[in-house]
């Protein structure tokens, strides 16, 4: 069983909202919706649900086209962002409502709840109301009413979008536990690569309503086959270096020579952006043999375990990891080495010319 | 220019408060000084909003005096506390200029023309709004509208303090670096008492110089982000600074050893000996904890998660559990490894409480 969106497309007014796009999607798979705030996310999973209608292109349930078809006319079950629960009904009743709807037999609907509740930690809370429950538990009671219908399609917009980062921290860990037995085509949008790492599954990566690279997680996050999906999936931002390769030297827009090592060796001459991530970069490491770029410190940002260093290298703005916390004071100099080894080169096009090496293994 | 001394506040909203837990804040002795950011950083419900209501004068704390400099203000009105408050939601008047709104707490205060002039192109350029002055703030996007409600802020120099209410929740995550670098900046720019709340511990630690860490109307600790993330004094800052947070295991210590169900962990220092019905805790954060292969503490593998620039295994340490590091180049794990704890980052906790050891 699986969905297809066939060269899904959609406009509002002048607008492309959706451009072009093509996925297939397998039942009992997670699926990854990974982009920007505003990158269509939420429009396609409204579109796959049949909420609107696509301009252009058809949708297919195994095999059958059910572009134009409602969406109560659909086995679709959806979790938002916002904690979506009935303020006036216990947990258990929130959890049974689309089967009481369904009209199940009601040893059937007691034992669906009591294993929804079961996978989600709420059977504690069954007879609470949503109003007695923390953000998580809320959520975790929206994701368990969504399971127990056992619909073909299960869409989470960012369901842990509106957690405290603590409770969505540790709610995330739970995910792949979640949907582990659950057969749905699950289709899940986040703006956090992290996120996407941990469901695991398929990864789709959006810019601007076009899905840029659509592959196996880890694949997609060690290999970016564009600079677009390679920023999508970068937090913090992509470091990016615009270079010329020249023989057996690339050359920095401000003229600066370094030896074309490792993959960029290989490279045809031309003009190529040098991507690496934040924690392929080192501040003040001494003579470790990587290129070192001169800089000033702008910002360093602390996330609890570890320190994300913003550095003015002159031309643009580069975030380098270090483990555990250092304040390097804003206007700091320093040294930054890049590990080149470890970085990707774009072309022009921005379609990936080399990888490292470790890339050909994800 | 001001010192803001909290002299025992407390607050309890119910009348005659029996236990701590009638307590939205618990009595609190702090002194917070002119020219530093500071943070109130807690999970929902953990009375941070309470404490900054009391310094603005929302709520009048049911104990204690709250001091500005040498002045009592704890039952003033807000407007004779001489603050400045910038809030979750951009307030900013619609059909003023950015540059008619940012002169406007200015204007107020009759403060003259060229030095207003002059102050708005200084805040407006640290915030990087130079190029929207003359532009009416209707139609700007949410994010350039909580610029100008950060800039309204700070735009007084004379305010005892800028009290700052999760500002940073209506912008874009993709752009939150870029404010968070700003109000960086601003904070060394400026002279002024900045005081934060927010649930988001990047933004705690990133802005302030010293963090209140608050849980169940308690501040369990008051420090900077290094002493926060190396010596929690309390379990709750051990799990809660740090993604993921600290592990924390069941032990009896005697000396420089701790036993945990049938391992044995080295300590970086001796301990004294701890009442027998004392909850004693190791705590160690899992950048201190190595998986390997061979040697070591043996666990049981529960799960790896590859976070893509590293790698967690969620172990099993004598039936507890504990997440440790997967170093590079460790390519197979199997049910079974082991683990290496430093012990200078191994702490002891009684009863969620840090006990200090003595170097062994």
């Amino acid at each position: 069983m699986s969905l297809i969106l066939d060269s899904i497309g959609l406009r509002v007014g002048e607008e492309v909202v959706i451009d072009d796009v093509s996925l297939a999607l397998e039942r009992g798979t997670m699926n990854v919706l990974l982009g920007p705030t505003l990158a269509g996310k939420t429009t396609l999973m409204r579109l796959m649900a049949g909420l609107d209608r696509p301009t252009t292109g058809r949708l297919l349930l195994d095999g059958k086209d059910v572009t134009g078809l409602p969406v109560r006319r659909r086995s679709v079950a959806m979790v938002y962002q916002q904690f979506v629960n009935y303020p006036s009904l216990s947990v258990y009743e929130n959890i049974a409502s689309p089967l009481r709807v369904a009209r199940l037999p009601k040893a059937e609907i007691e034992a669906r709840v009591a294993q929804a509740a079961r996978v989600l930690r709420l059977e504690n809370l069954l007879q609470r109301s949503p109003a007695q429950l923390s953000g998580g538990q809320q959520q975790r009671t929206a994701i368990a009413r969504a399971l127990v219908k056992r619909a073909d399609l299960v869409l989470l917009d960012e369901p842990l979008a509106n957690l405290d980062y603590k409770l969505r921290e540790e709610l995330r860990e739970q995910l792949p536990r979640i949907f582990a037995e659950s057969n749905a085509i699950l289709v899940y949008a986040t703006t956090e690569p992290t996120e996407a790492l941990l469901l695991g599954g398929q990864t789709a990566t959006l810019w601007q309503g076009r899905v840029t690279q659509h592959g196996p997680t880890p694949a997609v996050y060690r290999r970016p086959d564009n600079i677009a999906a390679a920023r999508v999936f970068s937090d913090p931002p992509l470091n990016e270096l615009a270079v010329d390769k020249r023989g057996a030297l690339i050359v920095t827009e401000a003229g600066r020579q370094l030896p074309a090592t490792g993959m960029l060796a290989n490279l045809r001459d031309g003009s190529y952006r040098i991507a690496f991530r934040c924690d392929d970069v080192t501040i003040d490491a001494g003579a470790n043999g990587l290129p070192g770029f001169p800089g000033t410190v702008s910002v360093t940002e602390l996330s609890g375990s570890e320190s994300f260093v913003h550095v003015d290298v002159g031309i643009g703005t580069w975030v380098c990891l270090v483990s555990g916390v250092h304040d390097w004071q804003p206007g700091a100099a320093v040294e930054v080495h890049v590990d080149m080894r470890r970085a990707f080169a774009f072309d022009a096009e921005g379609a990936l010319a080399a990888a490292p090496a470790m890339a050909a293994s994800a | 220019m001001a010192r803001i001394t909290l002299d025992g506040i407390a607050h309890a909203y119910a009348r005659n408060p029996q236990s701590p837990q009638d307590y939205a804040l618990q009595p609190l002795h702090h002194v917070w000084e002119q020219g530093k950011a500071y943070a109130l950083l807690g999970p929902s419900g953990c009375g941070k909003t309470t404490l900054l209501n009391i310094i603005s004068g929302l709520v009048i704390p049911s104990e204690g005096r709250l001091l500005f400099d040498e002045r009592d203000v704890t039952r003033l009105p807000t407007e004779q506390r001489n603050i400045a408050q910038v809030f979750q939601f951009p307030v900013i008047y619609d059909t003023m200029t950015v540059a008619e709104n940012l002169a406007f707490p200015l204007r107020n205060r009759k403060v003259r023309r060229p030095q207003i002039a002059a102050r708005v192109a200084d805040i407006a350029a640290m915030l990087e709004l130079t190029p929207y002055l003359n532009r009416r703030a209707r139609g700007l996007t949410a994010d350039a509208k909580q610029k100008i409600s950060l800039g309204r802020g700070l735009v007084r120099s004379d305010v005892s303090a800028v009290l700052f209410d999760e500002p940073l929740t209506v912008i874009d995550p993709a752009l939150k670096w870029e404010l968070r670098s700003k109000l960086k900046a601003v904070h060394r720019a400026l002279d002024l008492l900045m005081i934060y709340v927010t649930h988001d511990q990047t933004e705690a630690l990133t802005f302030a110089d010293r963090v209140v860490v608050l849980n169940e109307g308690r501040a369990v600790q008051i420090g900077t982000p290094e002493e926060l993330f190396e010596r929690p004094e309390h379990t709750f800052v051990g799990y809660f600074i740090g993604s993921p947070g600290m592990n924390l295991l069941p032990a009896q210590v005697a000396g420089t050893r701790a036993q945990v169900g049938d391992c044995e962990v080295q300590l970086g220092a001796a301990y004294p000996a701890m009442p027998a019905d004392a909850r004693i805790q190791i705590g160690v954060r899992p950048d201190f904890v190595t998986l390997a292969p061979t040697r070591g503490l043996k666990v049981q593998v529960r799960r790896v998660d590859d976070l893509g620039r590293k790698r967690l295994a969620h172990v099993s340490l004598a039936g507890h559990p504990m997440v440790a590091m997967v170093p590079d180049g460790m390519a197979t794990i199997g049910a079974e490894a082991f683990v290496n704890l430093d012990a200078a980052h191994v702490l002891v906790y009684r009863d969620d409480v840090r006990v200090e050891g003595v170097a062994a």
